[in-house]
């Protein structure tokens, strides 16, 4: 295919709509906002049947555009960065062209839409990708609804802007309403270029962080705490050669945090009319940050995460980890303006925008909280460890391993851990625990604490008559906890706890196997992997069997969070809610977690698997799933 | 014959690192002219971690010394070149290579590299100092509590065999600001009259640098340091009507490119 001719894709929006494409997709002029970011955002009575049988055609540029009112290069869709907003309808037959304007080849993720694997636009693994100058035509039938997004899979494209909202609009009643919807859109935008910034965190650890410890933290702990627990703490952490403070790889020291392409000082603004009930349906675009988003004087409504419906939870705040989205319901009463409030999850930084009636209103912007140090739970599974969960076990299992030596790490002195639990910790009641999970671990990661006397028990085997019932936590879950920075004890916040599906999944059988992944990296050398081998060191894919119903064990041996996505299929999060467990397509795994996920292979094909933080899926933290 | 060993041993650590680039290909469906859905970066970096200008007490020359280092390679196998010298000023002598090393690395640890290669001692440019070439294993890497730490074992041509030993570590004041104390050991195994060395333990060096960090790639340093001699080596800087204690300033710059 050669590349079409661009002024077809320069069509004006309302020849767009006259020709049935969806609304809000913007021209290829250039402007500062997407056009979808419109203030009236779209209400409850927008013409549904303008989205059926559409063809959608997007270019892909790279070329000069303003972004908080400085002239840089982002790669443009359409014109805008992020992208325009792709307006689907349930049932309907999709058909997006898209046109490679760029001198390097490029591709389109559906992030989020179950598809055949010809047009899933992971280069390498379902196709080749999108050539400079071709054309490429995604065809595929929308089989579901909600929120979701899209975005470049070749390099680090993504992180020059190439990614855009994606709304899929129900066939049948959603089962909440609202009278008028806006999409916020986060990303984090940098000026510099995304292969200098791999290279920074390659050769140069820490190098975006300017919020380290300092002797002057150490001074005021040591008032707070005495000297002897200060010290003892410091000295834990220098003797790991870790930061408590690694919160984050890339900051605000580098990055500008967008709202709908909007800067902070930009001020992107959201209207309403007093009393109506909003949808907004957030998505964390960004490349590597974790947003904690708030609106000061609104409870929100989570009414839906990753595009599917759950149960509503009414919160004050909620931490949406990189790819995945969440809709909340909010009714502004009052006749005055309120602040959307994402703070980047280590405090460097935050974006912002306004709900309000009227444009130039605005409301006051929350003082930043400070980042917080990492504390026990950081250190791997056993602090996570959910030792309730932990019954009829066999004490003999637990013979080799020396718990005295894991007591002889001070946790006392462990700032951010849950000391109350810890206290009443009794090893000899670790029945249950997965043994050979620990084997598979890699302790190397975990300096400082002494596992060499831990055995390689033989695990009793994943034997189907051990598996736990399908929807139970696993031991080492903690989705009773927002994570790191995170005051519980502040506001409402969102767990994943909280998230029910609103009604069960249409596959509720058992699993029939497990398969046991663990998050690995090394901090100092920027490198990420799964099982301690990145991509380039491993042979071959990971297999599912067609059609079975397979248990994914993912076990965070790194001192960071990561946000797993797996492409093609549903994540049903495995969070003790039982056959009402939510179906995710990116879970996010806080450090030292053991979560589990069901999920039903039915997509024949080869998919990929991968960590959502752009830098970790370039160093290697991904996998080929064949599902055959 | 000797100048051989530098490209041999620069081409056996180039194969050392093509070896490493492998693919993952076997049970995929992608097609043969499809790219790897992840490609393997290599990374490199340059830079001089001291650049400095000495201050000594009377008695000792000022002189300009450099510590410069540059990598090249992936996650496990890297090239390194390395390089440490001085000229010092007003001695009529051209710039002296304490180090120029070139060697392959192999990463054994998270926080361990071990390393092994080939040195030359002796001129830039000119050819008044004497000179040697040598055969380096080394150790590099971060010890517990954050110590940056390289070992170096060194054996002449002739078969002199001296160790080094270089730590330091970075004490935070702020977040641009650093305390930045090190220390340096070399003992040799024989005595090489010629390059003033004697057995046993030869020198320490101790130093406490400043720096500012304007950037993370630019950073100059005020500092000082603190220099003995020890034993045969003492005898010999006597010998030669060289002190054997030496308290110096320091100014310098850090730079990484
Ligand atoms: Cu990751």
């Amino acid at each position: 295919m050669t590349a079409k001719n661009i002024t077809d894709l320069s069509l004006s929006r309302r020849q767009l709509l006259k020709g049935g494409a969806a609304l809000g997709l913007g021209a290829a002029t250039l402007r500062l906002a997407p056009a979808w970011a419109d203030p009236w955002g779209q209400s409850n009575a927008y013409p549904q049947g303008m989205v059926e049988g559409n063809d959608i055609a997007l270019a892909i540029r790279r070329e000069t555009l303003a972004i908080n009112g400085r002239n840089t290069r982002p790669i443009t869709i359409n014109g805008t960065s992020p992208g325009p907003l792709i307006r689907m309808r349930e049932g309907q037959n999709a058909t997006l062209r898209i046109t490679n304007l760029l001198d390097e080849p490029t591709s389109i993720h559906w992030h989020g839409l179950i598809l055949p694997p010809q047009v899933d636009g992971a280069p390498g693994i379902s196709f080749a990708g999108i050539a400079p100058g071709e054309t490429f035509t995604y065809r595929f039938p929308v089989v579901q609804n909600g929120t979701y997004w899209y975005h470049s899979h070749s390099g680090l494209q993504e992180q020059l802007g190439h990614a855009g909202p994606i709304v899929i609009d129900a066939a049948e009643r959603e089962p909440f309403r609202y009278d008028r919807e806006h999409v916020v859109m986060l990303t984090d935008w940098t000026y510099e270029e995304p292969a200098a910034i791999f290279r920074n965190l390659k050769t140069a650890e820490g190098y975006y962080n300017f919020q380290e410890r300092t002797v002057t933290d150490f001074l005021a702990d040591m008032r707070e705490n005495g000297f002897r627990e200060t010290a003892r703490s410091r000295a834990m952490w220098a003797q790991m050669r870790m930061s408590s403070r690694d919160i984050a790889d890339v900051t605000g020291s580098t990055y500008t945090y967008l709202v709908n392409g909007q800067a902070p000082e930009q001020n992107w603004t959201a209207l309403f009319k007093p009393g109506e009930r909003l949808r907004l349906r957030f998505i964390n675009g960004s490349a590597m940050t974790y947003f904690d988003v708030r609106i000061p004087g609104l409870r929100m409504t989570v009414v839906a995460a990753d595009g599917q419906p759950v149960q509503p939870v009414p919160v004050d705040e909620f931490r949406i980890a990189i790819a995945e989205t969440y809709d909340v319901i909010v009714t502004p009463e009052a006749d005055m303006a309120y602040t959307v409030f994402a703070e980047s999850m280590d405090r460097s930084g935050f974006a912002r925008a306004t709900l309000a009636p009227r444009l130039g209103m605005e409301a006051g912007v929350p003082e930043r909280r400070r980042i917080a140090d990492r504390g026990m739970e950081a250190m791997g599974a056993h602090g996570g460890m959910d030792h309730s969960d932990m019954a009829g076990m066999d004490p003999s299992s637990l013979a080799g391993m020396d718990h005295s030596s894991m007591a002889g790490m001070d946790h006392s002195s462990m700032t951010g851990m849950d000391h109350s639990s810890m206290a009443g910790m009794d090893h000899s009641s670790m029945a249950g625990m997965d043994h050979s999970s620990m084997a598979g671990m890699d302790h190397t990661n975990m300096a400082g604490m002494d596992h060499s006397d831990m055995q390689d028990d033989t695990s009793p085997g994943a034997s189907e008559g051990d598996l736990l019932p399908a929807g139970d936590a696993q031991p080492g879950s903690q989705y009773d906890q927002a994570g790191i920075g995170i005051d519980p004890d502040e506001r409402r916040i969102l767990v994943y706890r909280d998230l029910k599906a609103f009604r069960p999944w249409p596959d509720r059988r058992e699993p029939e196997r497990e398969m046991e992944i663990h998050l690995t990296g090394n901090m100092e050398r920027y490198m990420w992997s799964f099982d301690g081998k990145k991509f380039s060191e491993v042979n071959g894919p990971i297999h599912f069997r067609k059609d079975e119903r397979l248990r994914l064990i993912l076990v965070n041996d790194t001192m960071m969070e990561h946000p797993i996505h797996l492409h093609g299929m549903w994540m049903e999060l495995e969070n003790g809610a039982g056959e009402l467990i939510p179906r995710k397509h990116t879970i996010n795994v806080k450090p030292g977690e053991r979560v589990s996920a069901l999920i039903t292979a039915d997509a024949e094909g080869s998919w990929a698997f991968h960590c959502h933080l752009l830098y970790h899926m370039d160093a290697g933290m991904f996998r080929v799933v064949k599902v055959s | 014959m000797k100048t051989r060993i530098v490209p041999m041993a620069s081409c056996a650590a180039f194969t050392l690192l093509a070896i490493t680039v492998a693919h993952a290909e076997d049970g995929y469906d992608a097609q043969g002219d499809w790219p790897s859905p992840m490609a393997e970066h290599y990374a490199w970096a340059a830079g001089f971690d001291r650049l400095e200008y000495l201050f000594p007490g009377k008695g000792v020359e000022e002189a300009l010394l450099w510590d410069f280092e540059a990598w090249y390679g992936g996650d496990h196998n890297r090239v390194y070149l390395k390089s440490e010298g001085e000229n010092v000023q007003g001695d009529g002598a051209g710039a002296e290579f304490e180090a120029l090393d070139l060697r392959y690395s192999r990463l054994i640890s998270d926080f361990w590299e071990l390393q092994g290669g080939v040195g030359y001692q002796g001129n830039v440019g000119s050819n008044d100092h004497p000179e040697r070439f040598y055969g380096v294993i080394g150790l590099q890497g971060t010890a517990p509590y954050l110590i940056e730490t390289s070992l170096d074992l060194k054996v002449s041509e002739d078969g002199d065999a001296w160790v080094q030993l270089e730590a330091e570590h970075d004490v935070r004041l702020t977040q641009h600001l650093y305390l930045q104390p090190r220390a340096e050991l070399v003992a040799s195994g024989s005595d090489v009259e010629e390059f003033h060395l004697g057995s046993g333990l030869n020198s320490l060096n101790g130093g406490l640098r400043l720096r500012y960090e304007i950037t993370r790639k630019i950073a100059p340093y005020v500092g000082a340091y603190w220099e003995k001699s020890y034993g045969d080596t003492a005898d010999m800087a006597r010998t030669h009507g060289e002190p054997t204690e030496n308290t110096g300033l320091v100014a310098g710059i850090r730079i990484l490119f």
